[in-house]
């Protein structure tokens, strides 16, 4: 039934790294500043506090019927239980993105066929900006420029209007270096 | 409704459905909420708790769902739109209190997350169990009003039409969302507040000598309220009560005030029913809720593999939308019905009902804990090609 | 439940009695059994209402389920008879939506601390602006005599026919000890004190309670060796010693060998709920966002409430 699929995309991590306001800002860039349709799932329960957290977001030009995430086209992790969880699941085909230095991949780790994958130092990125906690808004920013699903102007405008005021300097910031550190590492969109 | 432009959150927004259906209630007018936290409605009471100080209403967490339950029914009496939010353990525990608000004839909204039952079940995940309890949770015989969403959208919209059918029937209205549609984000469009029709409470206009509580104006089954505090020392009890609202023990006025009661909804009126393809289709889906949506994908498959397949799609789901799915069930062309629900077969015998073997109808029942998966609903329509 | 008890009191009230204006004259005669001291309790409330000043329109009176759970329905106001147990939180409803209402419960001690006893202590605890009056009768009067929370230990009720092994609640205890600003009691023999604390209680800022003990002679009396109403109320004149002010602890309540302490025990001025509300809204939110929180802004414009 991939007529009516989507585009899947799993972001994955733990709690308090900002895992559900990525698929936020993912979900506001398509449904608000693209005029498309998005659906975000949560991950709640003890899931949500502290532990393994998720988020699945569905980006479509149509109606999104069903809203959970089987098989992701992207799969974005944090940590390392998220990756031995959810890399299993990732599409043929598709992209693993991940934080380079929470995350090693080892050998063992088999990418399904034609699968892509692209690292990013993003915490150290974020502390380069004496913030730790913007790690996900940089993660935000790599997405967009290895894995475009909207345009970089609309998932930076999502990012501005998720941040808490007063913080959007900071958080643009962010978003700029992980956007270039994935032109400058992988060409961009590929 | 006053301050209702400023009060209302205008614009697209991607939030979900608990945050949608709070915006539906301050939209519709709603400055009082009661509630005990429960998962997975708690965003629903958590939203209003920061929204209402600055639209003027206030949220009040209270000991427990008994309490809330009565509380916005004296909330309701005090003169304001009201509504309470639960799921699962704490819907049943409210029951007693949507039972009074039915004979008080109290304008109310009861929000139901729905989650995984019995008991504590499943509480983070689907279901779609308590479609059965909406009509006849609370004892005796009462009429039932309960709207089902199946998008953050929808349960904005008829969050607003909840209160605006709670006013204009006096009687308890329910929302019932799911887990998957509240914890849903999606992108909902909230029109400006003066686009947004809102029904007002229906205060009479007689003075105190001549008001009496529970007399219909002629033509009416809906009888107006009095403003408490305006000396119409009016009387309001759930026992059995004549038209003056003394509660009297005798069988004739129970059956006066039953009849009423059962009447008082106009059928035509309260139900939403959205209809696809539904002339001449081979099979029918009947479906409400999330599993609409997931349902909605398996139809699409079925036709691509060229069956004729129809839709009706419940927002109304009591009272029952009986004369349109009997209409629309026993068309010649149907030869099957197939009720995919989230619970071990609820809807499915209301279908059963007023099909009355005039075909075969299949329920695709689910018990929680995740929605359908689209292909076990296809299956079940594409048995009609066996 | 049991319905109602069909022993009724065929006296009416007398005509041209100064309750007359007062009292529902069309749903007389009451279901009171003679003796039973709630019709006593109900005329002291009237006379504390008019010399309260309190405009009449402006009070409400919600009851539970029960014998005094009828008050509601006789006394001539805008009145609610609720369910069982839920009369407080009913209550908190109507007043934070109508806050220029004064909001009274007049039920039982069944119906307010057994069933409803979870209300009754967070109502004190959040001390919304509402007084409780409680007519503890230390039985289930309209269900046929079952032991309460409040009946003493070793009495006899039908549900203990071989003596209650419980021991009761001190209502003014509990109550002071959750938070109540104002806690007082009388009995209904004590009607000039009564008339005075109900008074004070109906305009006291915050939860205000009164306890009333009123004999149930045809059900808990009898069979407890107390006799009828009159000895009771005998009871209540000779073992009663008033100690106001005293440490609710020690406000001891034994029909049998005394004493029946009674008075006024707690008059703390405590912000209510409401005046808390807005003082801490407007400072956390800021008078730029908040709207304050009371009768204008709840209640729509009356244009538009056709």
């Amino acid at each position: 039934m991939s007529g009516h699929r989507g585009t899947e995309v799993r972001i994955a991590g733990f709690g308090g790294q900002g895992v559900i306001l990525s698929g936020m800002i993912l979900g506001r860039a398509v449904s608000i500043f693209e005029n498309k349709h998005a659906t975000l799932m949560q991950s709640f329960g003890p899931e949500a506090r502290g532990g393994a957290c998720s988020a699945q977001v569905i980006l479509s030009d149509e109606k999104i019927l069903y809203p959970y995430v089987k098989a992701p086209d992207v799969l974005v992790v944090m940590s390392q239980p998220a990756l031995r969880t959810y890399l299993p699941t990732l599409r043929e085909g598709g992209k693993l993105i991940y934080e380079q230095d929470l995350v090693k991949l080892e050998e063992g780790d088999e990418l399904p066929e034609g699968a892509t994958c692209y690292g990013v130092p993003a915490t150290k990125i974020a502390e380069g900006l004496r913030r730790r906690i913007v790690l996900n808004i940089v993660m935000v920013g790599f997405i967009s420029a290895v894995a475009p699903m909207v345009s970089m102007e609309s998932a930076r405008k999502a990012v501005l209007h998720s941040v808490p005021r007063g913080t959007e300097a900071l958080n643009g910031r962010a978003f700029d270096m992980g956007y270039r550190y994935g032109v400058e590492n992988y060409g961009g969109e590929s | 409704m006053y301050s209702i432009k400023e009060a209302v959150l205008s614009g697209i927004h991607f939030i979900d459905g608990d945050v949608a259906c709070a915006e539906g209630a301050i939209a519709a007018g709603c400055r009082f909420s009661a509630g005990y936290p429960i998962t997975p409605s708690t965003e629903v009471v958590e939203r209003l708790a920061a929204r209402f100080p600055m639209v003027g209403g206030m949220f009040v967490q209270m000991e427990d769902e008994l309490a809330s339950s009565i509380a916005i029914i004296g909330a309701a009496w005090g003169g304001v739109k009201a509504m309470t939010v639960s799921s699962g353990p704490g819907i049943s525990l409210m029951q007693e209190h949507i039972g009074l608000a039915a004979i008080t004839e109290t304008p109310t909204v009861w929000v139901n997350v729905q989650r995984c039952g019995p008991s504590t079940g499943l509480p983070t995940q689907p279901a779609q169990g308590d479609m059965m309890q909406a009509q006849w949770g609370s004892h005796g015989d009462y009429p039932s009003l309960a709207l089902c969403p199946n998008s953050p959208q929808e349960a904005f919209d008829l969050t607003v039409r909840a209160f605006n059918l709670a006013e204009r029937y006096r009687t308890p209205v329910m929302v019932l969302l799911d887990e998957a549609v509240g914890h849903m984000l999606e992108k909902v469009v909230i029109p400006p507040g003066d686009e947004i029709d809102v029904d007002a409470r229906h205060f009479t206009s007689k003075p105190p000598k001549e008001y009496r509580a529970y007399e219909c104006a002629p033509g009416s089954l809906v009888p107006d309220m009095a403003r408490t505090g305006e000396g119409y020392y009016f009387h309001v009890t759930g026992l059995t009560h004549d038209e003056r609202g003394y509660p009297i023990m005798l069988a004739e006025v129970q059956r006066r005030l039953m009849e009423r009661l059962m009447a008082k909804i106009d059928l035509d009126d309260v139900t939403q029913v959205v209809q696809s393809q539904v002339d001449g289709c081979e099979v029918l889906v009947v479906s409400y809720g999330i599993t609409s949506r997931v349902a909605e994908r398996a139809i699409l498959e079925a036709r691509e593999q060229g069956l004729r397949v129809g839709h009706l799609r419940l927002l109304t789901v009591w009272p029952f939308p009986e004369k349109l799915v009997a209409e629309r069930c026993t068309q010649g062309s149907v030869q099957r019905v197939v009720v995919p629900e989230l619970n071990m077969g609820q809807m499915v015998r209301e279908v059963e009902r007023v099909v009355a073997g005039a075909c075969p109808v299949t329920l695709v029942g689910h018990p929680g804990g995740a929605v359908h998966e689209p292909e076990v609903i296809l299956e079940a329509i594409m048995e009609v090609r066996q | 439940m049991r319905g109602p008890r069909t022993t009724q009191s065929l006296q009416a009230v007398p005509v041209n009695s100064p309750m007359e204006d007062w009292l529902r004259m069309d749903r007389m005669p009451h279901i009171w059994c003679p003796g039973c001291g709630i019709g006593t309790a109900v005329n002291c409330f009237v006379r504390a209402v008019e010399l309260s000043g309190i405009p009449r329109k402006k009070l409400a009176i919600v009851s539970g389920i029960g014998c005094t759970g009828r008050v509601a329905g006789y006394i001539k106001l805008d009145s609610f008879h609720t369910t069982h147990g839920r009369a407080i939180p009913f209550a908190i409803g109507l007043k934070l939506a109508s806050p220029d209402l004064h909001v009274v419960v007049f039920s039982g001690d069944g119906d307010l601390i057994a069933i409803g006893g979870n209300h009754f202590i967070h109502a004190a605890r959040r001390n919304v602006n509402i007084t409780v009056i409680c007519i503890n009768n230390l039985t289930y009067g309209m269900t046929g005599g079952q032991v309460a929370p409040t009946s003493p230990k070793h009495s006899i009720a039908t549900t203990t026919p071989y003596g209650n092994l419980e021991s009761p609640f001190n209502l003014v205890h509990l109550a002071d000890s959750s938070g109540a600003s104002y806690v007082a009691r009388y009995t209904t023999f004590h009607v000039r004190p009564l008339v005075h604390t109900m008074k004070e209680a109906l305009t006291k800022n915050g939860f205000s309670f009164v306890e009333v003990l009123s004999p149930c002679p045809t059900l808990y009396g009898r069979r407890n060796r107390l006799g009828d109403g009159l000895d009771i109320m005998r009871v209540f004149k000779e073992k009663a010693i008033r100690r106001d002010g005293l440490s609710t602890d020690a406000a001891f309540v034994d029909l049998k060998n005394g004493p029946i302490v009674i008075g006024k025990f707690k008059d703390r001025p405590r912000e209510a709920f409401l005046d808390v509300y807005n003082d801490a809204m407007t400072r956390v939110i800021g008078k730029d966002h908040f709207i304050p929180y009371g009768p204008v802004t709840m209640r729509p414009p009356e244009d538009e409430s056709e």
